[in-house]
């Protein structure tokens, strides 16, 4: 992330610093998880719908309690979480589908496939899994070799002082982001973010998918023991999906305020033009 | 292209991707040899890893204190066969299993030539490819012991368990290869929770496949029959479930 340039096509007035962002690894891994969350995404939420209710501990089915259940009766659709239960007709538990209601956890358009096929959102999951658990793998052990990890990702003993995050949480709430050469990295949020998505919320998806397989957990016993359970690991990873949402909706809005074009291009070709500092 | 209209078409995009995921996936899914082939490829491996990796590792066995308080029953309750039901009137007294294909010695075996046999006692997590779990109790032979009293011919891979229930009149079936028909947590299992095998979970016998998802541990079962290829049984796919919904043969994930 060292090379600067000047933008051949902005060279008129003041040059344009252009630098080196992303790694070629770093790319590649983007964009398939780009597509590849959207696929595990919907067709886990096909998968849920199967058994819309969720346990904590080894065991659960319908006679146990249910943390959280997606539901409907009398035509309408909830979601109960512990005691409270919200009325979600039209999205959770009822919803249209060629303008029929229909009594559905998730909705048709949030689900692969959209029709109910259990088999095959399976299919989709259980493939595309291979795909997500290798890469993350194969990312995390090149981002260890490369130093990605400890240049780019780990934060300074400087950036974790509260003062220093309270400052930067400030600026990013008044949507002052970091200009010229202090954008030339990634800012603590950033890397926070990143590391955590990284480290902590992709592992767990994989290692919670992980223990829900009887074959896996006769062969690794502690799979489900890291999570208290196969049922336990269920919520888990139905949680961290939805951690996984949230990431992915800050992400999605971080790039469409601080330049989507730019962004968007720096990932694809790995140059990023410095935003420039406000005179 | 003004950075108006290109933030515009970047937002959109991002608007419309879900639904170009989904709309394609539809497509793609529909297709049988996108299913099979490329859909299939996770399957293929889950299976050949777990060989790899763990083919004789066991599932792991519950303290009575840990078994679900209430173990639900799914899929037929009662075969409406009459024959099935002419051998629950009695007890299944005149019941004999059938076990036959690519043995040296094929025979029939009644429940007491079977209680006679070696048992093993396994409390155990079922887990229902639908998302729950159940831990229950389970005694029965060994599938390996029966398997061992008839012998196997050498061309025999697969072991087929032909069931007394159906769906719209396709008999249900399962089948397992011989890593798990030998795995000593494989059992046909004739109690449940220190009782009887009730009608519910399959009596007279029901398969215990400890590593495999709730669908593969058929129910009523009323053949074992070795095999060489599952293409010329049922729909070809080597369960019911398997031919009827195109779920994965091996269920291990």
């Amino acid at each position: 992330m060292a090379r600067v340039e000047t933008d051949p096509v902005a060279a008129a007035g003041a040059p344009v610093r252009i630098v080196r962002r992303h790694r070629l690894s770093t790319r590649v891994w983007h964009w398939i998880n780009a597509g590849t969350f959207f696929i595990m995404l919907m067709s886990g939420l096909m998968i849920f719908n199967a058994h819309p209710r969720l346990y904590w501990g080894q065991y659960g089915a319908n006679a146990d309690p249910a943390w959280l259940e997606i539901g409907s009766a009398d035509g309408r659709g909830y979601l109960r979480i512990g005691e409270t239960q919200i009325d979600t007709t039209g999205v959770l538990g009822v919803s249209e589908r060629d303008g029929r209601a229909r009594r559905v956890a998730f909705p048709a358009w949030a689900t692969i496939p959209s029709t109910y096929d259990l088999a095959l959102a399976r299919r989709w999951h259980l493939t595309f899994a291979w795909l997500l658990a290798v890469g993350v793998a194969a990312y995390a052990l090149a981002s260890l070799a490369n130093r990605h990890l400890a240049h780019d990702l780990l934060p300074g003993a400087r950036e974790l002082k509260a003062r220093h995050l309270w400052h930067e949480i400030r600026a990013h709430a008044r949507l002052d982001f970091p200009k010229g050469e202090a954008a030339r990295g990634y800012n603590t949020l950033q890397k926070l973010a990143y590391l955590g998505v990284l480290v902590l919320l992709l592992p767990a998806m994989v290692l919670s998918g992980l223990a829900m397989s009887p074959g896996m957990d006769a062969t690794l016993p502690w799979l489900p023991d890291l999570f208290a359970g196969r049922q336990s690991a269920r919520s888990v990873h139905f949680i961290t999906a939805w951690l996984l949402v949230l990431f992915l909706v800050v992400h999605l809005v971080m790039v469409l305020l601080t330049g989507p074009v730019n962004g968007v291009r720096a990932m694809i070709t790995g140059r990023f033009r410095l935003p420039e500092e406000r005179p | 292209m003004s950075g108006v209209t290109r933030r515009q078409l970047l937002r959109g995009a991002g608007l419309a991707a879900p639904a170009l995921i989904l709309g394609g996936c539809d497509a793609l899914g529909a297709s049988p040899s996108f299913r099979d082939i490329v859909l299939g490829t996770g399957e293929w491996l889950s299976w050949r890893i777990h060989r790899l990796i763990g083919a004789d590792a066991l599932a792991r066995e519950f303290d009575p204190t840990e078994m679900s308080p209430f173990f639900r029953t799914n899929g037929n309750t009662r075969p409406r066969s009459a024959e099935w039901q002419s051998h629950a009137a009695d007890g299944f007294a005149r019941f004999r299993l059938r076990v036959d294909g690519l043995v040296e010695r094929p025979r029939d075996l009644s429940l007491a030539e079977l209680k006679a046999m070696p048992a093993r006692s396994q409390i155990t997590r079922h887990d229902c490819v639908e998302g729950w779990s159940a831990i229950g109790k389970w005694t029965g032979v060994p599938l390996g012991a029966v398997l061992a009293a008839t012998g196997l011919k050498p061309q025999a891979r697969f072991v087929v368990f032909h069931c007394a229930d159906d769906f719209g009149g396709a008999p249900y079936y399962e089948s397992i290869d011989l890593v798990d028909a030998f795995h000593p947590q494989t059992i046909l299992a004739y109690g449940m929770n220190d009782a009887d095998l009730p009608a519910g979970h399959g009596a007279p016998l029901r398969l215990r496949v400890e590593r495999q998802l709730g669908y593969k541990q058929a129910k009523f079962i009323t053949r074992i029959e070795a095999v060489a290829a599952l293409g010329a049984i049922g729909g070809g796919r080597g369960g019911f479930w398997e031919d009827a919904a195109d779920y994965e043969w091996y269920a291990g994930i």
